[in-house]
C-alpha cells in the first residue's frame, strides 16, 4: 500500500491518487479532532488525574525506595561500576594533573599551554592531516583569549575519557548489533532509555554511587554519548555489501576474519562518522555534568546563569562552540582522510612521517618550556579578549530589559491565550480516557498498529506513573513547540534549499545554535518574556529549529534536477515549485524533521522546568534537589522516555508509510546528531 | 631526501631559537612554590548553588588560606550530595545548611545516621522565607502587605498561565515549598506558578520593579538581590510551633530558619585550626549580602570579594580567629 502511495508521489501525473489517500487521512485526523472537541466542551476539567506539585503517591514512594536500594546496593554490578569509576578518575585526575591542575608544591600543572597546542595539532595532523591542524591551533589561542584555557582543557579531558570508553564499548555492542537481530531488539530500546531520559534523574544516584569526582562526569557523558557510538557502527556493520561478504565467504573465512577483512574495512568510514556523533553529544552534555562538579567549560556557565550574569555565559558558551566546531572538523576530516588512504595507497607515507617526526621534536620542545617557564604555561593575560565581550554582552542585556522586554511580553500573552492555553486545555483538560482515546486514534490514522500499540503502551505508563495530568501538559508544550519548530524548518529551510549562498551564509548561526548550551540564552530569553511555558517553547525552539531546517533545506536540494527543470519547463511559477514541487517530494525529510524537531524539543523539557515550564520538567528539576521527591522525579523521567518513544514511534511509522525511504540528503551526517531513529529501526 | 633534510634543518633552527628566547624569557617555574600551607592541611569546602553561599564560604576560604595556611578546595555540589560527600572524605564543610532533617537522619549520630557529619553550629544568618513585592507596589498599594487583602488585588496579578487568578510565582527548586496548601487554606485567589529556578523569579522581580508592573513570588533572605531591589514581604499567619506539621493543612507562614555550619566528624576531629574558624564563624544577613552583592553585581572574583570584605572588618575576623 505505502508503495503506491511513494511511486504516485513521484511523478506527477498520478499525483491525484496520493492527494486523495493523503486527503482521506486528513480528514479522519480532523474528524478526530473535531469529536474529542465535542466530547471535551461536556466533559472538560474531569478526571484530568491533576495532582499538586507538592503531592506524592505510592508510585512515586515505590521509586524512591528503588533508588536507594540501587544507591544501596552492594552487588557485582555496583562492584564492577565503582571499579570503572575509580578507573576513570584515576585516568582523568592523571590528565588533569598533567595539563590543568597544579600537583603541590609545584605552583603550575606541569604541561602548560604551549605544550598542549602542540601535542594537539601534532595528533590532529597524525588523524586528520594538514588543515585541521590550523582549526585546532586556532581554538586553543582561543580559548585562552577568551579567558578560559584551563576550564576548555578540563572539557576536552573530560570529552575525550568519556568518548574513549563510549568507543571501547559501543563499537564491540555496534558490532554484535549488526550482526543479530534478536541483540538488535534488546538493546534498541536500552539505547533509547539512554538518550531520552533527562540526565537529572540519574545525576544524584550517580554521585551517591560513583562518588563525588571528575569520573562522575564522565558516566554522566558516557550515558548520553555512548548510544550513537552503539547505533552508528551496527548501521555500518549492516550496510556491508551482501554480494561481498557472500563472495568473500566462498573463499572459506572464518567469523572473525570476515569481519576484520571485509566488514571491518568496509564499514571504517561510517564507523568514524559515529566517533564524530558520540563526541558532539558528549560535548553537549557538558553543563549538565556541573552539577555535580564536573570539570570544565560547563562550570562557568553555570556560574554565569547562577549570578545572572549573561556575558559570563557567554563567553564561556562561545568557547564550547569553538571546541564543538574544532571536534566537528577534526573527526570529519579524520573520516575523509580514512577514506582516501583506503582507496589510494600509501605513496604520501614518507612525507608524512617526516613531517610528524619534525612535528614530535617540536612538540617534545613545546612541552619542554611550558613545563618550565610560567609564559609558556600560563595563557598570558594580555591577550585577553574575553572579558570585552563580556562588558558588550552584559550592555547588551541591560538594553534588552530597558527597551525591548514590554513589546515582546505582549507578544508571549498574546501566543499564550490565543493559541496555547486553548491548546492545552484541551488536551491537559479532557478526562484522561477521552485524551488518552483520542491519541491512540491519531496514532493509528497517522501510523498504522504498530504506533497504535506503541500509543497504547506509552498511555497505559503514563496513566500509572500518576503524573498524567503533567505529562499532558508536557505533550502539549512539544506539539506547539514542534509546529513552530516545522514553521521555521520549511520557511528557511526552503530558502537554503534553493540557494547556496543562502546555506553558506545561515549554517554557522545554525550550527552555533545547536551546540551553545542552552543556559546560555536562557537568560535573555527569560529577560525578553519571564518565567512561563512561552519561553520554555521558546528555549526549545532555538535548540531545535536547526535540526528540522538542516534536514528540510538537505531534503529540497534532493529534489531531482530534471523534476526541478521538468516543473519550470511547463511554465509553474516560484510559490508553485516550492508548494506543489519541492515540498511534497521532500516529503520524507519533512517527516524526519518533524520527528527529529519533537524529540529535540523534549531533550528541552527539563530545561524548560527551569524557566516556569513547570509540569513534568519541574518535576525532575524539585527531585534532584529534594532528596524526598527523587522518586517522583524519577517517574516524571520515566514518563518523559514513555512520551519520547510514543513520539518517535508514532512519527517514524507514518513517515514510513508515506514514503518508503527518505532522500539521500535527509541522511547527512550534520542532522542527525542527536538520535537515529530512522536508521535504527529501518535497516 | 634533499626536501626532508632541510625541513629538519628549519626545524632545529626553530627549536633552538625558541630556547634561547625562552633562556631571557625568565619566569623559571623550578624556583616558585604554590603557597600552602604545613600544619592547616587541606579544606574541602562545598559550594552550595546560590551566591549567599558562595560568599560565606569564599569569605571562610579566603581567611583559611590568608591567615592560617591552609589550601582550600571548593567543590560545586549541590545540598544533597554535599551531603553525600562527607561519608565519603569528599566535603569537610557545608557553611549555610537549611534545616535538611531528613539529610540530618542519614548523616547525623543523634538522630540515628552514620555519623559522618555533625553541626557546627549556627552561622549568624537567618532564613526567612515568604511572599515578596516589588517596592513600587507597596508604594502603591500600601495596605497589600497584608494577605487579607492579597484577594483585592488579585487582579493585578493576573497573567496568561494563571488564567482568571492571581499568579503566585514560586518554585526555586532549592527550597521545599507549602505554598498550593497555603493558597487553598487561606482561601486565596491565587494559582502557584513554578518559575523553576533562582534565576527566574530574580529576572522576575527585576524586571517587575523597573517597568513596574506587578509580581507576587515566592523568595527568601539572606539574598544578594534583595540589596539591588528590596523586595518587601507579605505578611501570612503567623508561624506558631507545629502549625506547619501536616503539609495538607498549612495555614500559617514559614517559620524563621536558624541557618548552620554543618562539618563532617573526621574534619572536626582533626584538629585542624580551619575547623576552629569554621566553628567560630559567624555573620548577619547583611553581611552576606554584601558580599554576595559584590560577586554577583559587580563581577568581582568571589575571592578577590571576600578580601575586600575581611581588610574592611578586621574586628569580626579577629573574633573568629579568637584574637
Amino acid at each position: 500500500m505505502s508503495s503506491v502511495a511513494t511511486r504516485s508521489a513521484r511523478t506527477l501525473d498520478t499525483g491525484l491518487v496520493a492527494t486523495l489517500r493523503s486527503r482521506w487521512r486528513l480528514v479522519s485526523l480532523l474528524a478526530v479532532i473535531v469529536i474529542w472537541v465535542l466530547v471535551w466542551t461536556f466533559t472538560r476539567g474531569d478526571s484530568t488525574l491533576a495532582i499538586q506539585a507538592s503531592d506524592r503517591t505510592d508510585i512515586h514512594g515505590w521509586f524512591l525506595r528503588l533508588t536507594t536500594s540501587i544507591e544501596e546496593a552492594n552487588n557485582v554490578v555496583t562492584a564492577a561500576l565503582a571499579a570503572l569509576a575509580d578507573a576513570m578518575d584515576a585516568t582523568l585526575l592523571f590528565f588533569q594533573h598533567l595539563f590543568t591542575v597544579p600537583e603541590f608544591p609545584r605552583p603550575l600543572p606541569q604541561v602548560g599551554w604551549l605544550g598542549a597546542l602542540a601535542l594537539a595539532s601534532l595528533a590532529t595532523y597524525a588523524v586528520a592531516g594538514w588543515r585541521p591542524v590550523l582549526i585546532v591551533a586556532a581554538s586553543f589561542l582561543l580559548f585562552g583569549m577568551l579567558g578560559y584555557y584551563p576550564d576548555a582543557m578540563d572539557l576536552l579531558i573530560v570529552t575525550s575519557v568519556a568518548v574513549a570508553v563510549a568507543l571501547l564499548l559501543g563499537i564491540p555492542i555496534g558490532i554484535w548489533m549488526g550482526h543479530s537481530k534478536v541483540v538488535s531488539a534488546i538493546v534498541t530500546p536500552i539505547l533509547d532509555v539512554m538518550q531520552t531520559m533527562p540526565s537529572f534523574v540519574y545525576l544524584l544516584p550517580f554521585s551517591i554511587l560513583f562518588g563525588i569526582g571528575p569520573a562522575v562526569a564522565a558516566l554522566v557523558t558516557l550515558v548520553y554519548a555512548m548510544p550513537p557510538a552503539v547505533r552508528v557502527t551496527a548501521y555500518a556493520i549492516r550496510a556491508v555489501s551482501s554480494t561481498t561478504i557472500e563472495a568473500t565467504d566462498s573463499l572459506g573465512q572464518s567469523r572473525w576474519q570476515r569481519l576484520r577483512n571485509v566488514e571491518l574495512p568496509m564499514a571504517k568510514r561510517t564507523i568514524i562518522v559515529g566517533v564524530n556523533q558520540t563526541t558532539m553529544a558528549a560535548l553537549s552534555m557538558a553543563t549538565i555534568a556541573a552539577y555535580v562538579d564536573g570539570p570544565g567549560l560547563g562550570q562557568p556557565v553555570l556560574e554565569g546563569l547562577r549570578r545572572g550574569q549573561l556575558g559570563k555565559a557567554f563567553v564561556a558558551g562561545l568557547a564550547i562552540v569553538i571546541m564543538a566546531i574544532m571536534l566537528d572538523r577534526t573527526t570529519t576530516a579524520a573520516s575523509i582522510r580514512a577514506e582516501t588512504a583506503a582507496r589510494s595507497g600509501r605513496d604520501r607515507g614518507r612525507q608524512r612521517w617526516v613531517v610528524l617526526g619534525v612535528g614530535a621534536a617540536v612538540a617534545a620542545v613545546a612541552v619542554y618550556l611550558s613545563n618550565g617557564y610560567s609564559w609558556a604555561n600560563e595563557f598570558p593575560a594580555g591577550l585577553d579578549i574575553g572579558t570585552w565581550i563580556q562588558l558588550r554582552v552584559d550592555d547588551f542585556s541591560g538594553w534588552l530589559r530597558a527597551d525591548f522586554s514590554s513589546v515582546t511580553t505582549s507578544i508571549q500573552e498574546r501566543f499564550t491565550l490565543s493559541f496555547l492555553n486553548p491548546v492545552q486545555d484541551l488536551i491537559a483538560g479532557s478526562p484522561w480516557f477521552v485524551a488518552g482515546a483520542a491519541i491512540c486514534a491519531i496514532a493509528w490514522i497517522a501510523g498504522g498498529n504498530r504506533a497504535l500499540g506503541a500509543a497504547v503502551i506509552c498511555l497505559t505508563g503514563l496513566y500509572f506513573l500518576d503524573l498524567w495530568n503533567n505529562a499532558m501538559i508536557t505533550l502539549t508544550a512539544v506539539l506547539v513547540a514542534t509546529v513552530v519548530v516545522m514553521l521555521l524548518g520549511i520557511v528557511v529551510g526552503v530558502w537554503m534549499g534553493r540557494s547556496k549562498n543562502v546555506d553558506r551564509a545561515v549554517r554557522p548561526f545554525l550550527d552555533a545554535a545547536q551546540t551553545l548550551p542552552p543556559f546560555v540564552y536562557l537568560i535573555p530569553v527569560l529577560v525578553l518574556f519571564g518565567a512561563n511555558r512561552f519561553t520554555a517553547m521558546v528555549a526549545g525552539v532555538i535548540y531545535a529549529a536547526p535540526v528540522a531546517i538542516k534536514l528540510i533545506a538537505d531534503g529540497v536540494r534532493g529534489v531531482s534536477a530534471t523534476t526541478v527543470e521538468a516543473a519550470e519547463a511547463a511554465g509553474t511559477s516560484r510559490l508553485q515549485m516550492i508548494w506543489k514541487v519541492q515540498l511534497p517530494m521532500a516529503r520524507g525529510a519533512l517527516l524526519l524533521a518533524a520527528n527529529q524537531g519533537l524529540l529535540y524539543v523534549l531533550s528541552m523539557v527539563v530545561i524548560g522546568g527551569m524557566v516556569g515550564a513547570g509540569a513534568l520538567g519541574f518535576d525532575i528539576v524539585y527531585g534532584f534537589r529534594q532528596s524526598e521527591f527523587a522518586g517522583k522525579g524519577l517517574a516524571a523521567g520515566v514518563s518523559i522516555v514513555l512520551i519520547g518513544i510514543m513520539l518517535d514511534r508514532i512519527t517514524t511509522y507514518s513517515a514510513r508509510r508515506s514514503s518508503s525511504a527518505a532522500p539521500a540528503g535527509a541522511r547527512a551526517k550534520n542532522t542527525t546528531r542527536k538520535r537515529f531513529p530512522l536508521l535504527s529501526s529501518s535497516s | 631526501m634533499r626536501v626532508t633534510r632541510s625541513r629538519a634543518v628549519l626545524a632545529v633552527v626553530a627549536v633552538s631559537s625558541v630556547l634561547a628566547v625562552s633562556a631571557c624569557g625568565g619566569g623559571d617555574i623550578k624556583n616558585e612554590t604554590a603557597a600552602g600551607g604545613e600544619d592547616c592541611g587541606t579544606i574541602n569546602m562545598a559550594i552550595n548553588p546560590w551566591v549567599g553561599y558562595e560568599a560565606s564560604a569564599h569569605v571562610v576560604g579566603y581567611i583559611a588560606e590568608s591567615k592560617l595556611g591552609c589550601t582550600v578546595d571548593y567543590k560545586d555540589l549541590d545540598e544533597q550530595v554535599s551531603w553525600q560527600g562527607f561519608a565519603e572524605d569528599e566535603v569537610d564543610v557545608v557553611i549555610e545548611n537549611w534545616g535538611h532533617p531528613e539529610l540530618q537522619k542519614k548523616y547525623f549520630k543523634s538522630p540515628g545516621g552514620d555519623g559522618s557529619a555533625m553541626s557546627a553550629g549556627p552561622n549568624g544568618n537567618e532564613g526567612i522565607i515568604g511572599w515578596y513585592v516589588p517596592p513600587w507596589m507597596v508604594e502603591k498599594y500600601p495596605d497589600i502587605l497584608d494577605w487579607k487583602n492579597l484577594n483585592k488585588y488579585a487582579d493585578l496579578f493576573k497573567t496568561p498561565e494563571s488564567g482568571d487568578k492571581g499568579t503566585l510565582f514560586d518554585g526555586d527548586p532549592g527550597f521545599v515549598t507549602n505554598d498550593e496548601a497555603l493558597v487553598k487554606n487561606l482561601d486565596l485567589n491565587y494559582k502557584v506558578v513554578f518559575a523553576g529556578s533562582e534565576n527566574a523569579l530574580i529576572e522576575g522581580f527585576r524586571n517587575a520593579e523597573e517597568n513596574k508592573t506587578p509580581m507576587l513570588g515566592y523568595f527568601y533572605a539572606p539574598q544578594w538581590f534583595l540589596s539591588e531591589v528590596p523586595l518587601e514581604k507579605v505578611e501570612l499567619p503567623k508561624y506558631t510551633e507545629g502549625c506547619d506539621a501536616d503539609p495538607e493543612k498549612v495555614a500559617c507562614d514559614y517559620p524563621v530558619y536558624t541557618l548552620d555550619k554543618i562539618v563532617a566528624t573526621d574534619f572536626a576531629e582533626s584538629g585542624s585550626p580551619g575547623y576552629d574558624l569554621v566553628k567560630n564563624f559567624q555573620w548577619t544577613n547583611d553581611d552576606q549580602n554584601e558580599v554576595a552583592k559584590m560577586i554577583a553585581e559587580d563581577q568581582m572574583d568571589p575571592d578577590d570579594a571576600a578580601q575586600k570584605w575581611v581588610e574592611e572588618n578586621p574586628d569580626k575576623v579577629n573574633a573568629w580567629l579568637g584574637q
